[in-house]
């Protein structure tokens, strides 16, 4: 039975064809491109790999019109973010907050780069103590 | 030389890994509503709009909220379960009616309830054609409560308690295994399961 | 018949990648000559029945043979016959046959192009690629029968994807499944090479051409997906950090650092076991792709219909696999230390820096990619990684990169001192510095810091991967393949950054409604709507609308956008109109109608985003030309340094 509704919950996001609007949500260009943002970094849960921005979904559309009269109220990002949390918790948002869950994804990049620099300082200063030349095989650079 | 054995150790793990996820189900998401009181809603009836049903009426007795609608094929499927699980009667059971996306209008402006009472009369007619599960039934008609709940797909049914905290969702269509397994036990301790 | 012919053929083409492996590991390690010509044959036998298959499969779709259940599903009579062949590998099944194909053609070359190699070596290589040839023909048989027959026959079939009815996207899966499979060859090479437990430089230049060209497919299979995301998925975006996406640019990173290590390997005996590892994880990387692809393990919009059988024989095959390959690893790799060094600032560390960094971004990809996987797995929670996370933490590592890649391209193996080049790179660093803030400045205006470090970097890397063809053509000197490849390639970097950093900068889109003879201002272009007229095709109806586009009263271009139905899936689909110039793309996507003959529509101002596809093609290029250098083709002079590869070249 699950796989039934499965099936029908892919039904309605295979139709290729993204959200388009009828005009910009916002005479502000600064509000509207909050809207876009916001719309872009939250997660259609009806169409799983797509922002609420580009879905065509029933819920995106209605999550849209939910973002939009939320910063016409003067919602903040943080308090629109905690609105969609509270209701759809952190799947929705596509940057996960900084949590003690999320810790490692969010150091990773740094972590990855100094950890990748610290290897590669330490093979340089071993290798610059060694010969040039490995006599067993000294590689075709010169051929 | 266990530096040799690092990429075997990493990529064992990751197997594991992937071998638990195999059977692991990606659709259900677990709501964060659960321990936390329910949104508060007032709705206007199915079968009469001018009456106006609110979550206080319902206060301090536990209840179900079934989110559905008529276009929904999901709640075909479980619509004969659901009234199996209706003729126990082991608590209310309140339909939450919702048509498929907020029936607006190109300004995103609400439609006036001329407009939407053709959608309000495919619910009804399902009710009447199928058997009526619910105690009552509400429209939602621009998903505020449904939105409020975090609902993102029907069915889905919540199990509401006596301070209106929300204690268990079952997402998808409900059964009488998932009713006897995940909500009769909540129910239980304040009142009989006989029926 | 046709169908059982190919269900015949798979299987023979199975019973023969027994015999490739068997003899092929058996034999070598036996040390028996006739054992190991028995290979030769087998490998020539798969890929006839391999092809035989994949042409049954075509013939079948060519037919609208309907009385098969995969053809029934994918294809449909009214399909265009392109589409047909296209529709080969539109899904599961057939993408399979397609991947086996693909590996018997890939080891037939291998087989055809080893005489410079001892018959061991081969015998090896051939040997892992039948072992893994097996596992995908099985699969392929127990799991994923795509001449599995319908009865009754249906009437007519229920098409293709309509999203796949595009001729970007035809190519696009041999592409990448190309890519994908030449993985299989460094890896094979690589696990040869520790069953043999010998290992030098002239191992790796038989590995390098064959690295390049998985690699160039690679590039542009990936390129090419990039480019149909654009205009077909309508969304104007070009990489949008989907699961699927990721899964294919993970072995992309990991071949771009093994073809640099391998340099390494070939010129100076160096890196060796590091070489091996990124060529076994280059291949168990493309393997996890289509893990993550097939077994609905993790969300995307790409991903086939999931089935976890299906998923589980991957992973099993995934794990014996690679598995088996790390563990020789960690009994092997101590063996090939060598003990030659090379001063700090020298080529060789340029290329471990590029090799850090580029695993680092494989690492960050790969976490990111799997994250939510491993916290529902500890029971955290579900959470969603995407764009927002991708996009920040991929320029962490890129950065430093593509600074270090002008200096790098100059440095001089074991010492580099710069000598020649020292004043002509700061030279060129001070003008791409210039041009690189004055010019995004003048044109496009000001965006952010990172907007004119990215024209800075690209124009630099774009001058000085000039410098050493430039100089050598004035001098009258020869030119090698392999640098005029590699200079090619990294001009078409540069090309990427800049088209991937202006149009992310400065592209302009906007949604708005139009109905015929209104016209609208965007992005200093004006848009009017002509007219709007309803198109019939075969197998599909369309409203297509006619947009023309002045600057300053002077025509620019006329676009054509489609909103489509196809009839059998009845899926609404957007064409998007797009008029594209060698500076920017003007882009019309048509959304719904609005009554009163008003559409709304999404209007995009793209500049300069040819550069990526274009940049992308450039560095694919550069890989198939360093590919063709001549001393690939030459028997090594220096053979008789190796005295194994010589006792192995004589007759037994």
């Amino acid at each position: 039975m699950r796989a039934i509704v499965v099936a029908l919950m892919l039904v309605f996001c295979v139709q290729a064809a993204q959200a388009i609007d009828a005009g910009p949500a916002f005479e502000d260009p600064a509000l509207q491109a909050r809207y876009e943002r916001l719309g872009r970094e939250l997660r259609c849960l009806q169409c799983r790999s797509e922002t609420i921005f580009d879905s065509n979904a029933s819920l995106a559309v209605d999550l849209r019109r939910q973002l939009r009269e939320l910063i016409a109220e003067g919602k903040s990002d943080d308090e629109i973010m905690q609105y969609m949390t509270d209701r759809y918790s952190d799947y929705v948002r596509y940057k996960p907050p900084l949590a003690p869950r999320t810790v490692l994804l969010w150091a990773a990049p740094i972590l990855l780069v100094l950890g990748g620099v610290g290897v590669a300082i330490t093979v340089i200063l071993r290798k610059s103590r060694l010969p040039e030349d490995d006599p067993v095989d000294p590689g075709l650079g010169a051929s | 030389m266990w530096r040799y054995l690092l990429p075997v150790g990493i990529f064992g793990v990751l197997i594991a890994f992937f071998f638990a996820g195999l059977g692991r189900d990606k659709q259900t998401l677990p709501s964060p509503l659960i321990g936390k009181p329910a949104p508060e809603w007032s709705l206007p009836r199915l079968d009469d709009p001018t009456q106006v049903i609110s979550s206080k009426d319902l206060a301090g007795q536990k209840y179900v909220v079934n989110v559905w609608g008529p276009w929904c094929v999901g709640c075909q499927v479980e619509h004969p379960e659901l009234m199996k699980i209706a003729s126990r009667k082991a608590v209310p059971m309140i339909g939450l009616t919702v048509p498929q996306g907020a029936l607006v209008d190109k300004q995103g402006e609400p439609l006036p309830l001329e407009d939407v009472w053709s959608e309000m009369q495919l619910g009804l007619r399902w009710l009447r054609e199928l058997g009526d599960p619910y105690d009552v039934s509400v429209f939602d008609q621009l998903w505020k409560t449904a939105i409020d709940l975090g609902v993102y797909g029907a069915p889905e049914t919540f199990l509401i308690d006596e301070h209106g905290t929300v204690i268990h969702k079952h997402t998808g269509p409900i059964d009488m295994a998932a009713w006897e397994r995940d909500f009769l036990p909540k129910i239980a301790p304040s009142r009989s399961t006989g029926g | 018949m046709i169908a059982e012919l190919g269900h015949f053929a798979l299987i023979l083409a199975f019973c023969l990648t027994l015999p490739q492996a068997f003899f092929g590991l058996v034999g070598a390690h036996a040390r028996k000559p006739h054992w190991m010509r028995v290979t030769n044959g087998a490998v020539a036998g798969h890929f006839v029945f391999a092809a035989v298959a994949f042409a049954c499969l075509a013939y079948a779709f060519y037919v609208n043979d309907f009385s098969v259940l995969y053809v029934a599903q994918n294809s449909n009579s009214a399909l265009p016959t392109f589409y047909r062949f296209a529709a080969v590998w539109g899904a599961h099944e057939g993408s399979l046959v397609l991947w086996l194909f693909m590996q018997a053609a890939w080891t037939l070359s291998v087989a055809g192009f080893s005489r410079n190699m001892p018959q061991g070596m081969t015998s090896r290589v051939l040997g892992v690629l039948g072992v893994i040839s097996a596992g995908f023909a099985l699969f392929i048989l127990t799991t994923s029968n795509p001449f599995e027959r319908l009865w009754p026959a249906a009437v007519d079939g229920r098409d293709l994807n309509p999203l796949l009815q595009d001729p970007a996207l035809a190519v696009h899966p041999p592409m990448l499944y190309a890519g994908y499979v030449g993985m299989s060859v460094p890896f094979a090479f690589a696990v040869a090479a520790m069953l043999e437990g010998k290992l030098d430089s002239i191992w790796a230049r038989w590995v390098r051409p064959w690295a390049n060209i998985a690699w160039m497919f690679l590039t542009i299979g990936i390129a090419l997906g990039s480019w149909w995301a654009y205009y077909e998925l309508g969304w104007g975006g070009w990489w949008f950090w989907d699961p699927v996406e990721n899964a294919s640019f993970m072995p992309w990173l990991i071949a771009t650092a093994l073809i640099h290590s391998l340099a390494v390997t070939e010129k100076r005996g160096l890196f060796k076991s590091w070489t091996l590892l990124l060529s076994i994880t280059g291949f168990s990387l493309s393997l996890l792709g289509t893990f993550l692809v097939r077994s609905g393990i993790i969300e995307s919009v790409h991903a086939f219909a999931s089935d976890p059988s299906r998923g589980l024989f991957i992973l099993v095959f995934l794990g014996l696999c690679i598995g088996v390959a790390l563990g020789l690893y960690a009994w092997r790799a101590p063996r090939f230390r060598s003990q030659a060094g090379f001063a700090p600032i020298s080529r060789e560390s340029f290329l471990l820096f590029n090799n850090v960094l580029l695993v680092a971004a494989t690492g960050l990809i790969l976490l990111g990619t799997l994250y939510p996987m491993f916290l529902d797995a500890f029971g955290l929670g579900k959470i969603s990684v995407g764009p927002p996370y991708f996009t920040v933490a991929f320029l962490i590592p890129m950065l430093p990169l593509a600074f270090l890649l002008a200096p790098g391209m100059h440095a001089s193996w074991k010492r580099a001192t710069f000598e020649r080049t020292k004043r002509l790179l700061l030279t060129l660093f001070a003008i791409a510095l210039v041009l690189g803030i004055a010019i995004p400045l003048v044109v496009y205006g000001w965006h952010s810091v990172l907007t004119l470090v990215g024209v800075i970097v690209a124009l630099w890397i774009a001058f000085s991967s000039l410098i050493e063809p430039l100089q050598r053509l004035r001098k009258r000197q020869s030119l090698s393949a392999s640098v005029l490849g590699m200079s090619i390639a990294h001009f078409g970097l540069a090309l990427f950054i800049l088209g991937a950093t202006i149009v992310e900068s400065h592209k302009e889109e906007a949604d708005l409604s139009l109905a015929p003879g209104q016209s609208t201002e965007h992005a200093g272009f004006v848009f009017t709507m002509n007219s709007l007229r309803e198109v019939e095709c075969p197998n599909y109806r369309a409203i297509e609308s006619e947009i023309v586009i002045t600057r300053d009263g002077e025509r620019v271009a006329m676009l054509h956008p489609q909103k489509r139905i196809y009839r059998v899936q009845q899926n609404p689909m957007t064409e998007a109109g797009i008029a594209g110039a060698w500076n920017r793309d003007l882009f019309a996507a048509m959304g719904e109608p609005l009554g009163n003959g008003a559409w709304s529509l999404r209007l995009q101002y793209k500049p300069m985003v040819r550069f990526i596809w274009l940049g992308a093609f450039v560095v694919a290029l550069g890989g198939l030309i360093a590919a063709c250098d001549r001393r690939y083709r030459q028997r090594v002079a220096a053979e008789a340094t190796s005295p194994a590869a010589a006792a192995d070249a004589k007759p037994a």
